[in-house]
């Protein structure tokens, strides 16, 4: 019995990896395993390197581990990079042509990595060639099957009687996954029904799939040393989900009520609006389909701009991008500041600086989100830990926005938004739609929109609403909305405004502005999606007797500096975890609570943290060996 | 009980300069919409930065002075969430030919059912004089420091090749004309753009009134001023495409672009260009939600007593194990 293993395949980018390990990751749920799936990929249509790592698992699992127990390639690249990751007593299934090829043939390696790569195999005494890499495999006990994909096509071509079949390469993707689930020997009707749900829209396609699927696991089964890994098979948690990353705020957005998004395309934020426009029609409870009315604009000063027009005619409106998007957004963003205007922000951060790394993981806009602006304004940053949690929090965020009349910054990110996990189905029976003090109908005819109330919260009209005309404008106004550059109204209109940190802290209940996870001497403080390798982490702590405390920050802006001083006073060592250089909410916490972190574990390399770099250096720093600032940096 | 044009005025103070061709702008906006008896609450205009943002705050509707450019962003974020307000977008040749020319063309190509209309000066006023987009190559104006260097954007041409379905210009001294035009272009069904000629008393020195007028060339027998504006209706131009046909729709546009450039001697003035065979932007929406002129997004009910209404059951059951 195995009950947490990595798999993972590789292939040049357009070739199928997701699907392939789409289909193994449906078989394993369908098995009752937990799931964990991590997209990497280039910025790039077709030919660099992309791969998927699944870890599957009996238990809770939230992370990627550090190394791989199977891994599939057909071609070069995928051995090269990750044959030396491969486990001990791990599994490697490879084209066999691929044999001879030497490093300086895979013209898709960055030069960097292609040196490093030879002066390792030299160092190790080795081939510069797949043979090479593959023999100091070996040493370590992997495992290794090789078999010509393209053989697999011609005999499949032959035996179905369709020449066509036998230069379809693009069908090594379901070959990899049916021979890898073959030599485990899962049950094969796991894998055809899961090949049959995958290509659904397409039967011929789904046909010959199946039959490629059919052949390569008997092939495995047929030819293959036994791999002498038994995977049990557990019932099925009720109401489990297997979903992409992006699902959440997606799902979050439809059943909050967002019936406006404009976006302008950018990796890794567009899936979000795919999905909602997929979804564009809604059913809604005893009344006509709804729906979410989704816009590609010209850019993305246009898509917050169309998103905040929409805001003044009283819907729950919102945009979706990533660093180099929301940084062309910041004078809309101002406007609605000073205008409170509720509008939301889905920030699906990648790594900077400028493009930076286009399509890898990153936590490094946080400051960016709670700084940017023309002058001084309200806004609320507010972070989500993993898919689940930005279901709740999505229809969180639009509650926030319109009780507050603030613009809302919901930080998410690429090792989110393209990871792939089993969770809980989303209960919707738990969101409650709160939209503060938005008019509805005003009867008297003296409505002003910014009239001071004892709370600073005026109440809101909408365009097209009788009685209840109002001005907007980017200049400091009057309670009308006229432009006023009176110094008295411009400090009790500053104040209306500012006064909305107070109260947002004061109002916003304390656990959803900090999540408590767990106690300990040794306290780690983070925000966002580390949220998952830190609790895998703390939970293979406690298995050596290490407990350890995880405080999460949810609420970044306004800063809860004194729940998070409260939460602080059980601990002496504060851990602060995140994918970003400096360690951004560490600065915040130094500026917030006159108190530095007492260690950093950072990572920037692009990739997402595994649980086992985390646990290492949290051991590290338990056992008092560690330096103040660790930076992690495995992954390819 | 009808309204009248002082119903649609503010009691905000007009800081423009004295002899300003903006005050015809106003004043022709606000005389067009109390001819066409809109409710004051179905009504909005949105302005952007500069002199002529501030028409938004002299109007009794609903006002949205926005930021610099981006003024067509927001009111067409608000005319498709709720299709029901007639929107006046208005800004400077700067804000909608110079920083915003990007969202005006991406405006043209969706055709929003709404009127844009732009205070053409060839200069940046509020910031004291500078070339704008619809300056002509090597004139200069008094407060530039060397002639301008950059050739002119043609409104009308501009407007026409990105898709806008009705297009034409004004003389803000021809109130009357300019009001009729307004009309036509909130009648029109599709996106209305209006290129109005609006001389800048304090900084345009070449274009100004008088030699709108004419008054630099006077005829030589009755030594009277012969004026350099004309009225297209007043000619045999027809600007309406007639029937969906790829030689009407090229010859229409072809003839209008023609016409706009038109300049220093004639300058003609009206609708250089209507094309309401082009579906509007709502209405294209109907293709892919069949019900949204009916239920547009401003109008559907998203909770019941703090409950979401929308059922996501269909959705999450596609990813059940």
């Amino acid at each position: 019995m195995s009950s947490d293993f990595t798999w993972m395949i590789g292939g040049p980018q357009g070739s199928g990896v997701e699907t392939a390990a789409n289909i193994f990751s449906q078989v394993f749920s369908k098995m009752g395993y937990q799931i964990f799936g991590k997209r990497e990929y280039y910025s790039n249509i077709k030919g660099e390197h992309s791969y998927f790592a699944v870890r599957i698992s009996d238990k809770q699992i939230r992370s990627s581990i550090k190394g791989t127990n199977m891994l599939i390639a057909f071609d070069a690249e995928t051995i090269f990079r990750h044959a030396n990751d491969v486990l001990k007593n791990g599994i490697v299934i490879y084209d066999s042509t691929l044999e001879n090829v030497k490093v300086s043939d895979v013209i898709t390696f960055d030069n960097d990595f292609k040196e490093r790569l030879e002066s390792f195999l030299k160092s190790k005494n080795k081939d510069d060639t797949i043979k090479g890499i593959l023999e100091l495999a070996s040493e370590n006990d992997v495992s290794i099957h090789s078999v010509s994909f393209r053989s697999l096509l011609i005999e499949l071509s032959e035996k179905l009687e369709n020449p066509r079949i036998k230069n379809m390469s693009r069908m090594f993707n379901v070959l990899g996954v049916s021979l890898s689930l073959g030599l485990l020997t899962i049950p094969p009707e796991k894998l055809i029904e899961s090949v049959n749900s995958i290509f659904s829209k397409k039967k011929i396609i789904a046909e010959m799939n199946v039959s490629a699927a059919n052949f390569a696991y008997n092939y495995a089964a047929a030819k293959f040393e036994n791999a002498d890994i038994k995977f049990n098979t557990y019932e099925i948690e009720k109401n489990t989900l297997l979903v992409q990353g992006y699902y959440g705020t997606s799902l979050g957005k439809i059943i909050a009520g967002c019936r406006f998004q404009s976006y302008y395309p950018i990796t890794p934020a567009t899936d979000e609006s795919n999905f909602l426009e997929t979804n564009e029609i809604l059913d809604v409870d005893e009344d006509r389909p709804g729906s979410t009315l989704v816009i590609q604009t010209e850019d993305e000063i246009s898509a917050i701009g169309m998103a905040i027009g929409s805001s003044l005619t009283g819907v729950r409106s919102a945009t979706c991008t990533s660093g180099p998007g929301f940084v062309l957004m910041i004078e809309c963003l101002s406007w609605a500041g000073i205008n409170e205007v509720p509008v939301v922000i889905t920030f699906y951060q990648r790594s900077g600086p400028s493009t930076g790394l286009p399509t890898r993981h990153g936590q490094d806009d946080l400051l960016c989100a709670i700084n940017s602006g023309v002058g001084e304004f309200p806004r609320i940053v507010y972070a989500s830990g993993n898919v689940s949690d930005s279901f709740y929090d999505t229809a969180n965020v639009f509650n926030y926005a319109d009780i507050f009349q603030v613009p809302v910054i919901h930080m998410m990110d690429k090792f989110i938004a393209s990871s792939v996990t089993t969770c809980q189905r989303f209960d919707e029976t738990k969101i409650n739609i709160d939209r503060g003090k938005l008019l509805d109908k005003v009867s008297s005819n003296d409505y002003r929109r910014f009239e001071h109330t004892a709370d600073g919260l005026s109440p809101r009209s909408k365009l097209g609403l009788e009685n209840g005309i109002f001005w907007n404008t980017g200049d400091e106004s009057d309670v009308e909305g006229h432009i006023s550059e009176d110094p008295v109204n411009r400090v009790q209109m500053m104040d209306k405004r500012q006064s909305r940190f107070e109260y947002i802290l004061e109002k916003i209940p304390e656990s959803e502005q900090i999540m408590k996870h767990s106690d300990g001497e040794f306290c780690v403080v983070s925000w966002g999606s580390t949220q998952g390798p830190i609790l895998d982490a703390i939970e293979m702590l406690k298995n050596d007797g290490i407990n350890i405390g995880f405080i999460e920050v949810k609420l970044l802006h306004p800063f809860p500096k004194d729940l998070l001083k409260k939460l602080f006073s059980h601990s002496k060592t504060i851990i602060d975890v995140e994918a970003n250089y400096s360690g951004q909410l560490g600065s915040l916490i130094k500026q917030n609570l006159e108190k530095d972190p007492d260690y950093y574990i950072l990572k920037f390399t692009g990739r997402p943290m595994t649980c086992t770099e985390l646990y290492n250096t949290l051991k590290k720093i338990v056992n008092n060996n560690a330096e103040k600032r660790e930076v992690l940096t495995y992954g390819a | 009980m009808a309204l009248k044009v002082g119903d649609y005025k503010t009691d905000v103070h007009n800081d423009w300069c004295p002899g300003c061709g903006d005050f015809g702008i106003v004043n022709s906006i606000q005389m067009a919409l109390a001819e066409m008896e809109i409710p004051r609450h179905e009504t909005a205009i949105f302005s952007g930065i500069g002199c002529s943002g501030k028409t938004s705050h002299f109007i009794n509707v609903f006002g949205v002075h926005t930021l610099h450019g981006r003024v067509l962003p927001f009111a067409q974020g608000a005319k498709i969430s709720n299709p029901n307000l007639k929107i006046i977008a208005v800004g400077g040749d700067g804000d909608g030919l110079g920083i915003g020319a990007g969202h005006f063309v991406a405006a043209g190509r969706r055709n929003v059912d709404m009127t844009y209309i732009i205070f053409d000066n060839a200069v940046y006023g509020l910031t004291k004089g500078q070339a704008s987009p619809t300056l002509k190559l090597g004139e200069k104006t008094k407060s530039l420091p060397t002639p301008n260097t950059n050739y002119n954007v043609n409104p009308i041409g501009l407007a026409i090749t990105s898709g806008f379905t009705f297009a034409a210009r004004a003389y803000s001294y021809d109130i009357r004309h300019l009001k009729d035009l307004i009309i036509a272009a909130i009648n029109h069904k599709g996106l209305a753009f209006v290129d109005v000629l609006q001389p800048c008393p304090t900084y345009n020195d070449i274009n100004t009134r008088d030699w709108f007028n004419g008054v630099d060339r006077k005829d030589e027998t009755t030594q009277k001023p012969m004026p350099r504006i004309y009225k297209l209706e007043d000619t045999d131009y027809d600007p309406v495409v007639h029937y969906s046909d790829e030689t009407e729709l090229n010859q229409k546009k072809t003839q209008a672009i023609v016409k706009s450039l038109e300049w220093d001697n004639r300058i003609p003035i009206g609708i250089f260009y209507k094309n309401e065979l082009i579906t509007p932007y709502t209405r294209r929406l109907v293709d892919k939600i069949p019900n949204y002129i009916e239920n547009p997004s401003a109008l559907q009910n998203i909770s019941k007593n703090h409950t979401p209404t929308t059922k996501i059951d269909e959705i999450l059951d596609l990813y059940k194990i």
